[in-house]
């Protein structure tokens, strides 16, 4: 499959090219999904996030030295306790432990390594395959009010 | 060619360079690199250049956006310049806030502000 269906279905997985189109289309899908089951404004832009930079750091990482045509396939499933992701590239893989915490004041004016420390910031669980070329994220929808729609 | 159109609005005022973003989601690499280097342009025509980056607008940006940002303030300082941000939507403030970078960037809730505060 190569793009979204629509409506937006509550699971969806799609493996594409790194065109803006069609990840803004994932994303819109994605989020169109989460407010049918009552995930919040604050939820959906956190999870949009979440994928978001995953799929961005698949391709600008992951696929470095990889031709243009090479493909990240990512895959959301939304259900109404729980939104699971899990985005997959074709790059050989890294070590996430080797990203230095950009919060700390001596990496504050260092332009890169934001995306992963977004990822756990705003998701309940975050997991790297063994090679590192395959993120999974769950996100539980958040039981106090602050977690309604 | 879509991709070579500007993507920001520009204006000068009292010396302030005042910058928008066209896009409402500012997470597409090339977009965010073709940003990155107009900005820098616009730094590099002064001696001591006041910008203000005005996030109206803008609902959504990646962690590739926030390092153009970064490598701009790198910028503007080295020149004894000034980098305001303002207008920034609460959610995308909390991004701010959870990366620590609150801390690095001048940030005002409104374009009125941060006018008031260049030096």
């Amino acid at each position: 499959m190569s793009d979204v269906p629509s409506p937006a279905p509550d699971s969806l997985t799609l493996r594409f090219v790194n065109d803006p189109a069609v990840i803004e289309r994932v994303l819109s899908a994605f989020v169109e999904a989460a407010e049918r089951h009552g995930y919040s404004k604050a939820s959906r832009f956190a999870v949009r996030l979440a994928l978001q930079e995953g799929i961005v750091n698949a391709f600008r990482h992951g696929h470095r030295n990889l031709p243009p045509d090479a493909t990240v396939e990512a895959h959301y499933d939304v259900n109404p306790a729980e939104i699971r992701l899990w985005i997959h590239d074709s790059g050989p893989g890294f070590d996430p432990s080797s990203i230095p915490d950009p919060t700390l004041d001596e990496n504050l004016e260092t332009p890169s390594g934001r995306g992963i420390m977004l990822m756990r910031a705003y998701m309940s669980r975050v997991t790297f395959n063994a090679q590192g070329n395959r993120v999974e994220m769950i996100y539980s929808k958040p039981k106090s009010p602050a977690g309604a729609a | 060619m879509p991709g070579s159109e500007s993507r920001l609005r520009v204006r000068r005022q009292d010396n302030v360079t005042q910058i928008e973003f066209i896009d409402r989601n500012i997470l597409d690499e090339a977009n965010i690199q073709m940003i990155g280097e107009e900005i820098s342009g616009l730094v590099d025509a002064e001696k001591a250049p006041k910008l203000l980056i005005s996030f109206t607008n803008v609902d959504h940006l990646s962690s590739a956006a926030l390092g153009t940002l970064i490598t701009i303030n790198n910028k503007v300082r080295a020149k004894s310049g000034q980098l305001k941000l303002a207008n920034i939507d609460p959610q995308i403030y909390e991004v701010f806030v959870i990366t620590r970078l609150n801390r690095l960037f001048q940030i005002h809730e409104t374009t009125d502000e941060a006018m008031k505060s260049f030096k």
